[in-house]
C-alpha cells in the first residue's frame, strides 16, 4: 500500500507549475548546515514486524494492569465498564469536535445534553457547561467568571488546589495588569472582610486528600457572597457519590476533572473538564451549553445554546477564549455515569473511602514505626504519609522490590512536605495489594 | 429590509442608540433599525442604578439567537433608572423600541452634549446610506 498520495508525475507537474527545479530547492531560505540531516534510519519493516516493534516497546512501559498502583494526585485509576469503549467507539460518535450543524449531530448533541443533566444532578447545580479541556482549564475559568462578573482584579485561591490547576490560572492571568491571585493556607485564614475579592476558590477533598467540614463551608460561602463575591469549588466527581453535592453548601461554581468518570489514565490526557454554576450566572460562563428545544413540526431536538457569547461571534468581548468542549471525553463521562447509575457511583464512592481508610489503618498498624499516617482532617480516598526516607527512594523500592506503584511525592510543590508522600486508593485496589503495600513498608 | 422607524423627538449615535431629553434626564436605548437588524432579542444586560459612564462606555449589551451586542452611552451621566421590565420581556425592544422598549434614564452632566449627537434627519441619512 502506498501511503502517499502524490504520483512522482504529479510531484513533477507542481514543481514545474511553480518553476522550482527539485523540493529541495523549496528549502533554501534555511540555512545549509541546518539542512536536510542524514537520517539514520534501519530497513523498512512490514507491518507485522511494525507491530511487534511496538508491542514490545509497550510491553516496557509499567502499567495499572500488570502493578498494584497507589498514585493518584488528580488522575485516578478506576475501573471503567466495557460499555464505554463499545459506546464511545461507535461511528455515530466517533469525533472529538464539536456539532455545530444540529441538522447531523442530533445524536453528539443529545449525548452532551445528557452529561449535562447528569453533572447538574451530581454537583446539584442548576446549570452545567458542555465541558472543558480538563480540570485545570475548568478551574481557571471558574475564577475568570468571578473575576469578570465580579469586576474585582483579585481573588482568593486556596494553596491546597491541585498545583497544575494554580499553574493554568496563573499562565490564563500572567499578561494581566490588573489580576491578583492571593493563595491562602487555610479558611481558617480568611477572617478579614472579603469585599475586595472576586471569589475564594478552594477544593473539596484538596490537593492532600482532605476534606472540610461542610458546614463550615457553607457558612464561609455565606460571607463570601454577603461581601458580593463567589465561592468556587474544585471537586472530585466520585466523592459525590458518597458527599454532600457542593449545592448544599453554597457553592456558586463547581469544577472539577472529570477523568475519573470512565476516561482512562492514558499518560494524562485527554482528560475532561467540568462546569456547574447557577443559572444567574448563565450569560457569563465560559464555552458552550446544549439546550433542548422543539424543531418547527413540534419534535424534540438539541443544539448548542448561549453561543452568543463566545469568541466566534463575540471576538475579543467573548466570556472566555475558549470556544470548544471536549465531545468525545464527556461522552465517556455520560456513558460511565448512566452506566454506574446513582447506586453504582455510590458503591464506587464507598468503596474508594473505605479501602483507603483501610490502607492508612494497615499502614498505621504494620508500619506505623517508620511511616507515619497524618490522620489531622476527615479525608476520602488519598492521605499523606510522612517517609523515613526520601519518596523517590521509597517508590523505587516499592516498585523494584513489589511491583507497587507508590504515592506523589508532595516535598516538590510543598517545601514543607518534603518526605511526604500522597497516598490514594480507589475500587480497583484490592485488600491483597494494601495488605501487601503496608507489608512492603514496614520491611522499608 | 422593512423600512425601520426614526424617533423624531430623539438623537441618535452612529452605533445606532438613540437619546431624548425628559426633563433634566435622558432616556436612551438602541434603534428600531438596530432591533431589526439583531433579530428576536432574548436577554439585555443593563448598569446599575447610580453608576457613572463617559460617552462612548458601554451601558449594556443585548443579545438575540444570533449576536450579542454592546450598546454605548450617548453622552456622560450617572444612571438613575433601568427598563426592569426587559429582564423577563427583551421582545419589548423588538415592539416598541423607542418607548416601551427603553433601556436607561440618566441625569446627564452637560446636557447640551446631547445636541452634538446625530439629528433625526442625519440619522436616517445614515440609514438610508447603509442600505445602498
Amino acid at each position: 500500500m502506498n501511503y502517499i498520495p502524490h504520483t512522482d508525475a504529479e510531484r513533477r507537474a507542481m514543481l514545474d507549475a511553480i518553476g522550482v527545479r527539485q523540493i529541495e530547492d523549496l528549502f533554501h531560505a534555511v540555512p545549509q548546515q541546518h539542512r536536510f540531516p542524514s537520517l539514520d534510519l534501519p530497513p523498512a519493516l512490514t507491518e507485522m514486524e511494525v507491530m511487534w516493534e511496538l508491542s514490545a516497546l509497550s510491553d516496557a512501559n509499567a502499567d495499572v494492569n500488570h502493578h498494584a498502583c497507589f498514585l493518584g494526585a488528580g488522575a485516578y485509576n478506576h475501573y471503567i465498564p466495557s460499555l464505554v469503549d463499545h459506546m464511545i467507539r461507535r461511528g455515530e460518535f466517533l469525533t472529538a469536535y464539536t456539532p455545530y450543524q444540529p441538522e447531523v449531530s442530533q445524536g453528539t448533541l443529545q449525548a452532551i445534553f445528557e452529561f449535562q443533566s447528569m453533572m447538574s444532578l451530581l454537583t446539584g447545580m442548576e446549570i452545567s457547561t458542555a465541558s472543558h479541556y480538563d480540570g485545570a482549564t475548568a478551574f481557571a475559568e471558574g475564577v475568570l467568571m468571578a473575576i469578570n462578573t465580579t469586576g474585582r482584579k483579585k481573588a482568593l485561591v486556596s494553596r491546597w488546589v491541585h498545583p497544575h490547576y494554580r499553574a493554568v490560572l496563573r499562565t490564563y492571568t500572567q499578561f494581566s495588569t490588573e489580576i491578583e491571585i492571593i493563595e491562602f493556607d487555610d479558611t481558617s485564614a480568611l477572617d478579614k472582610g472579603l469585599t475586595d475579592y472576586a471569589c475564594v476558590a478552594l477544593a473539596n477533598p484538596d490537593f492532600r486528600g482532605r476534606l472540610d467540614d461542610p458546614e463550615r463551608l457553607a457558612a464561609l460561602a455565606g460571607r463570601v457572597k454577603a461581601s458580593g463575591g463567589l465561592f468556587v469549588v474544585a471537586v472530585n466527581p466520585i466523592s459525590l457519590g458518597v458527599l454532600k453535592p457542593p449545592a448544599e453548601y453554597e457553592a456558586d461554581v463547581v469544577v472539577g476533572e472529570g477523568q475519573p468518570l470512565g476516561v482512562p489514565l492514558s499518560f494524562g490526557g485527554p482528560y475532561l473538564g467540568f462546569f456547574c454554576t447557577r443559572r444567574e450566572y448563565m450569560r457569563r460562563i465560559p464555552g458552550r451549553i446544549v439546550g433542548e428545544t422543539v424543531d418547527k413540526s413540534g419534535q424534540r431536538g438539541y443544539v448548542l445554546t448561549l453561543k452568543t457569547r463566545e469568541q466566534d461571534i463575540r471576538r475579543e468581548k467573548a466570556t472566555s477564549n475558549i470556544c470548544t468542549n471536549q465531545g468525545l471525553m464527556a461522552l465517556c463521562a455520560c456513558v460511565y455515569m448512566s452506566t454506574m447509575g446513582a447506586h453504582g457511583l455510590k458503591q464506587a464512592a464507598n468503596l474508594c473511602y473505605q479501602k483507603a481508610h483501610y490502607a492508612a489503618d494497615q499502614i498505621g498498624a504494620k508500619a506505623g514505626a517508620k511511616f507515619h499516617v497524618l490522620r489531622d482532617r476527615p479525608f476520602f480516598n488519598e492521605f499523606v504519609v510522612k517517609c523515613p526516607r526520601p519518596v523517590d527512594e521509597v517508590n523505587a523500592e516499592l516498585f523494584e522490590e513489589h511491583d507497587i506503584i507508590g504515592g506523589y511525592d508532595l516535598g516538590g510543590d510543598y517545601p514543607e512536605l518534603a518526605g511526604h508522600m500522597l497516598l490514594c486508593c480507589t475500587e480497583t485496589n484490592t485488600r491483597e495489594e494494601i495488605d501487601a503495600l503496608a507489608k512492603a513498608l514496614s520491611a522499608i | 429590509m422593512s423600512k425601520s422607524k426614526v424617533d423624531s423627538s430623539a438623537r441618535y449615535l452612529k452605533t445606532h442608540e438613540w437619546a431624548r431629553s425628559d426633563g433634566d434626564e435622558v432616556v436612551a436605548g438602541i434603534s428600531d433599525h438596530a432591533q431589526d437588524a439583531m433579530g428576536d432579542l432574548v436577554y439585555v444586560e443593563l448598569p446599575r442604578v447610580g453608576d457613572t459612564l463617559k460617552a462612548g462606555d458601554r451601558f449594556g449589551v443585548v443579545e438575540s439567537v444570533k449576536a450579542a451586542s454592546d450598546v454605548y452611552m450617548p453622552v456622560t451621566g450617572v444612571i438613575t433608572a433601568v427598563n426592569a421590565a426587559l429582564e423577563g420581556g427583551p421582545e419589548l425592544i423588538n415592539r416598541d423600541a423607542y418607548g416601551a422598549g427603553w433601556m436607561i434614564r440618566f441625569k446627564p452632566t452637560n446636557p447640551a452634549e446631547l445636541e452634538a449627537l446625530l439629528d433625526p434627519a442625519a440619522y436616517q441619512a445614515q440609514l438610508d446610506a447603509e442600505e445602498h
